[in-house]
């Protein structure tokens, strides 16, 4: 009997009770790829070797009676934006076609020390450039839940990972709402946490300041388990919190929301939204409500301004980050035929290595740091984030966590809005503030929209180094929609084509 | 200095007027910039934990962080921060309480991430400045130079330019890389404009990088070799009609890699900017590069449009915001400054102006300093490595230092004060030391060099002396000092320089009856 | 009137080290002038009296000790290279002079 369908905690239990090794685990969910993955294209790479390898010596240790963690020798799927030492890691682009990192990123190093088996890498958009995974280079991802369709971006694989029972475990990285969007397309659990609380060490940079690696899951739990493997305090990242990890687990647990404040975002609540979207958000506020917690309303009217300076800061730094792929050490390169100056070999190497919406992103954030123009919009744009700073320090007096829908649409079809960038860009707009702010989010999955059937999201927000809080009011709120419910939103996944 | 220039030289033909450097001065008021870049010597890199030792094979001392690899982040090495810091205080310079690293974006191979991490608009140190004396006509006079900013930086890696018949870059098939050197901390330290030296501004300039150099080897920041690259010195200069108040148009040379070269850097642009204004042609603001051999600057590659460096904040680093405290703990670190250390040591050692200056000219203080140090008497220190030293390393081509160590200089110098050597005997010795005999015992030994003092051995060459001189011995029975010297002659050159002169002399005067 | 030309793409291009054909330039002008329309709002509201944020939390003086720590071997520094000779990388003739 497969245990696939089961959440990583109740795989920890199983590994743990010997019911179960983690080497028959781990084979059981390559088993469901090679069923699936045809169609879903949640991998970019396998690793059956190293899993195994890791597998055989988690089940080694556990027989030896030595004490392991929760997760240990469960499987997980990992973004292909993170380096894994040997391994081909190519952030969804051309241009690292073939690239095997000489090290470790540190959420790779803490996974591996927490006894997590990783299956392989997974689809990204480019340099996690997008909202639906249609800009990989190596195809799209598609949707568990309708093929057809997006299972949102950057992060889309790791999400359809989940969402296709592919892995119980994964991990995304969100600069924008890249881990909560897709989650909140695919009906999973996604979480981005306090900037600084999980290392940048080994994450292949699109926008520095904005940039976190985070837990994605099945369940709030499952998700809270990952979180509190992977967070603490990296020496080699600068921009790493030096505290102690929070303890998310426990509160995942709590089930409990008496009490608290819970703040509505008008700028984000849903005006302009699918209709659907705002039926189930306002459901769950009525189960939260229910559930003991206090529903207050508050504006954060900078928050308009948010989607147009996120498209200035995160461009900048990626134009900066981007930078260094020249074909020079590393990469493709492309014309250097001994009749071509390392500049020309340059230029062509970028034009050939990268697809349209990085180069677009490059060509816009070289454009916002430029001598007569910083001022304007890079410079500008910094000013709009201190002020949605100060507009979610103002509404965190009002609330303990604030409250939105996580998109605002439902996954839609391949194709749909991959040549209008703007349309496209609109997709974040109520994840994008988080990430300016530094603080935490999470999506979980609240319900199914009625006119489409597709998984809504949504979301919550912490304030900084309070990422419990995101995971007390998740918990709850998912025991309450699944006792409502009498079972499990990803329970309902249509089956997909087995082969 | 003279001209470089001379009229016949085609180069020439069809300018109107020709100026050398003298006449230029008399029309045209320079203005300075300098631009000193210093790399570091800590033990590891500016952002990394890499090895920083010069001399590794290609590519061992490189890691994610200075190979600029996808996903990799810099950490800021404390003691840059301190040497950077001390730096500042030593150039008498307000350490800001809050500085930023920024990103200067621009592309190059020798620059793993094609940014350079360095600092922009809040630099680590600002405002400071720097005093220096030069030598003029009217004597010596006092410079004060303004320092704008001391700000931190990385160097870039190195590249090989293999192919193409003269091994320059242009015309080579292909480059090679190592960047063991990336991400070696440097400190760049920039004067603000520098007006009013006139035609002295070559010397100005080389004073104040000598000044600077010797600072940061009395703080012990950095090895600080030009002609290895860990000192680095641009000039700027600008000429404008006298007395205009205007501001020229500037040039930039690099390749400077002495102290010398600051000089004839500056000497050589000063004449070609004269030259070029007074030709009715505009100087143009470019980057030149120094010539050793013709002491002349050429341009550099222009470029077809400046580059836009795109400063930002660096997001991978937070600010640096050194606490009061923590900077009064390193300004009890400071050394003594090295103009206030020369006054002492002059003081202290009763030397006038003239031996002082050659003293420092040549470099010997230090050694001199060590090698009284040790023991030697002062006087004799220093006219020893002065006088001897210094002639026989001007003869061998090398510098004195290299010769014979403190120590064993004031072994020599001590043996001569015992009056166990003469001059003309320590002379040997130190020949000896030099040519790899041994230390100065060892020589002694081999040799056999040991003062005659023994009266009787001495009275033996006394007497044959006076037997072969009867004459002057009777001049001198006759009161006749001065002519003892003849006799005492004698005797040296009998006991090949082993008598203990001022002994033979007590002896012979003894005898002649004239004690 | 467009908020960026075409030409000023290809400077960008340029400066970023991008080679664009006739068509990618055009057709990146006219996107971007659509996206710069969208976004130029920021500067309705970043007044004077507003201090940039460019770092979320408020770290300072993140450092560390001067220790040397092993390096990569040279095997493995040059293990993604596209080309090299013996120790080092091998690239294209540089044309340009280092900064």
């Amino acid at each position: 009997m497969s245990s696939i369908r089961l959440s990583a905690a109740e795989m920890g239990a199983a590994l743990a009770k010997g019911e179960i090794t983690s080497v028959e685990l781990t084979n059981q969910h390559f088993d469901r790829i090679a069923e699936v993955d045809t169609a879903v294209h949640a991998f970019l790479h396998l690793d059956k070797e190293g899993a195994l390898a890791q597998a055989k010596s988690v089940d080694a240790k556990r027989a030896a009676g030595e004490k392991l963690g929760p997760i240990a020798g469960v499987p997980l799927a990992l973004k292909d934006v993170l380096t894994q030492k040997g391994i081909p890691t190519t952030c969804g682009s051309k241009m690292l076609e073939g690239w095997r990192p000489p090290y470790d990123s540190g959420v790779v190093t803490k996974l591996k020390d927490a006894g997590v088996v990783i299956l392989g890498k997974t689809n990204m958009d480019e340099f996690a450039m997008g909202s639906s995974t249609e800009n990989s280079a190596y195809g799209p991802t598609h949707n568990p839940w309708d093929l057809t369709r997006i299972p949102g971006g950057s992060g889309g694989g790791s999400s359809a990972s989940l969402a296709a029972f592919e892995a119980p475990l994964a991990i995304g990285t969100d600069t924008g709402g890249s881990i909560r969007q897709p989650a909140a397309v695919t009906g999973t659990v996604g979480v981005k946490p306090t900037y600084g609380g999980v290392s940048r060490y080994g994450l292949v940079a699109f926008s520095s300041s904005l940039d976190q690696a985070g837990p994605c899951a099945r369940t709030v739990l499952d998700t809270a388990l990952l979180h509190e493997a992977i967070a603490g305090h990296d020496p080699r990242d600068s921009t790493s919190i030096n505290s102690p990890v929070p303890q998310v687990v426990a509160a995942a647990k709590r089930l409990d929301v008496k009490g608290m404040k819970i703040g509505v975002v008008k700028e984000i609540s849903g005006e302009g939204f699918q209709a659907g979207v705002r039926t189930r958000f306002e459901e769950s506020l009525q189960l939260l409500v229910e559930a003991g917690a206090e529903i207050v309303e508050v504006s954060c009217p900078n928050f308009d301004y948010a989607l147009a300076a996120y498209y200035l800061i995160a461009p900048s730094e990626a134009s900066s980050n981007l930078a260094r792929f020249d074909s020079m050490r590393y990469g493709i390169r492309v014309g250097d035929d001994g009749n071509r100056g390392a500049e020309e070999v340059m230029n062509l190497t970028r034009q050939v290595g990268f697809g349209r919406e990085v180069k677009r992103r490059i060509i816009l954030g070289t454009y916002a740091l430029s001598s007569g123009y910083y001022d304007a919009y890079y410079g500008s744009a910094q000013k709009v984030r201190t002020l949605i700073k100060r507009d979610f320090e103002a509404a965190f007096t009002k609330a303990d966590v604030l409250v939105s829908p996580t998109a605002p649409t439902t996954a839609f079809k391949i194709g749909e809005k991959s040549d209008d960038p703007l349309a496209m860009y609109l997709n974040d707009i109520a994840t994008i503030p988080v990430n300016m702010a530094g603080i935490g989010g999470m999506s979980l999955p609240c319900g199914l929209a009625p006119e489409d059937g597709l998984p809504v999201g949504f979301q919550i927000m912490s304030p900084v180094m309070q990422d419990d809080l995101m995971y007390r009011v998740g918990g709850t709120l998912e025991a309450a929609l699944n006792s409502k419910w009498g079972h499990t939103l990803i329970s309902q996944i249509p089956d997909l084509q087995v082969r | 200095m003279g001209s470089h220039f001379d009229l016949a030289d085609p180069r020439f033909a069809g300018a109107l007027v020709a100026l050398n450097f003298a006449q230029a001065m008399e029309k045209y008021e320079p203005t300075l910039g300098l631009e000193v870049h210093v790399e570091l010597n800590t033990n590891s890199k500016m952002f990394c934990s890499c090895a920083t030792e010069f001399g590794g094979s290609p590519n061992t001392q490189t890691c994610p962080v200075c190979l600029g690899l996808p996903g990799a982040l810099p950490v800021v090495n404390a003691k840059a921060i301190e040497s950077t810091i001390l730096i500042g205080l030593a150039l008498n310079c307000s350490i800001a309480p809050y500085s930023r690293f920024a990103r200067k974006n621009y592309f190059y191979p020798d620059m793993p991430k094609n940014f350079q991490t360095s600092q922009y608009d809040e630099p680590i140190c600002v405002n400071g400045y720097l005093d220096v004396e030069i030598d003029t006509d009217e004597g010596p006079a006092k410079f004060r130079i303004e320092i704008e900013r001391v700000h931190m930086e990385e160097d870039t890696g190195k590249s090989l330019h293999v192919g193409g018949s003269t091994g320059r870059i242009h015309g080579a098939e292909y480059s090679l890389l190592d960047y063991n050197r990336a991400g070696i901390p440097l400190v760049e330290i920039v004067t603000k404009i520098v007006p009013g030296t006139g035609k002295y501004a070559p010397q100005v300039a080389r004073a104040y990088v000598t000044e600077l150099r010797d600072i940061l080897r009395s703080l012990g920041v950095s090895d600080v070799k030009m002609e290895q690259g860990s000192l680095r010195c641009d000039a700027n200069v600008s000429l404008a009609p006298m007395g205009s108040g205007k501001l020229g148009t500037r040039s930039e040379t690099k390749n400077v890699n002495s102290l010398r070269s600051v000089e004839r850097a500056l000497f050589g642009e000063i004449e070609r900017q004269a030259n070029r204004l007074e030709n009715g042609e505009r100087v143009v603001q470019e980057t030149r590069h120094f010539l050793e051999d013709t002491g002349l600057t050429r341009p550099g590659r222009s470029k077809e449009q400046a580059e836009d460096y795109r400063y930002f904040p660096e997001p991978d680093l937070v600010p640096v915001t050194p606490d009061a405290k923590w900077i009064a703990e390193l300004r009890t670190k400071l050394p003594e400054k090295p103009s206030t250390r020369r006054k002492r040591l002059q003081t202290e050692w009763n030397v006038p102006d003239k031996e002082m200056t050659a003293l420092i000219n040549a470099e010997l203080l230090d050694v001199v300093e060590e090698t009284i140090a040790l023991g030697a008497e002062p006087t004799r220190a220093r006219t020893w490595w002065l006088g001897e030293i210094s002639r026989l390393a001007n003869e061998k081509e090398v510098e004195p230092t290299s010769l014979i160590s403190s120590a064993n200089l004031a072994e020599i110098i001590a043996l001569i004060a015992s009056g166990e050597l003469t001059d003309k005997l320590a002379r040997q010795v130190v020949e000896g030391v030099i040519n790899g005999e041994g230390s100065p015992a060892d020589v002694i030994a081999k040799r056999g060099l040991k003062v005659v003092s023994d009266d009787s051995a001495l009275m033996v060459a006394i007497e044959a002396a006076i037997a072969a001189q009867p004459d002057t011995a009777e001049r001198i029975r006759g009161g006749n000092i001065p002519a003892a010297g003849a006799l005492i002659g004698a005797v040296m050159k009998a006991t090949g320089g082993a008598a203990d002169a001022a002994k033979v002399r007590e002896l012979l005067l003894k005898h002649l009856g004239q004690a | 009137m467009a908020a960026i030309s075409r030409d000023d793409v290809a400077h960008l291009a340029r400066l970023a080290r991008i080679e664009m054909s006739a068509e990618e330039l055009d057709h990146m002008a006219s996107e971007l002038d659509v996206i710069l329309g969208a976004v130029a709002r920021v500067q309705e509201v970043a007044g004077q009296d507003v201090p940039p944020t460019s770092h979320p939390l408020p770290m300072t003086n993140i450092f560390r000790a001067d220790v040397v720590k092993p390096s990569l071997t040279n095997e493995e520094a040059l293990s993604g290279a596209p080309a090299k000779v013996e120790e080092r990388f091998k690239v294209p003739q540089i044309l340009g002079e280092a900064e």
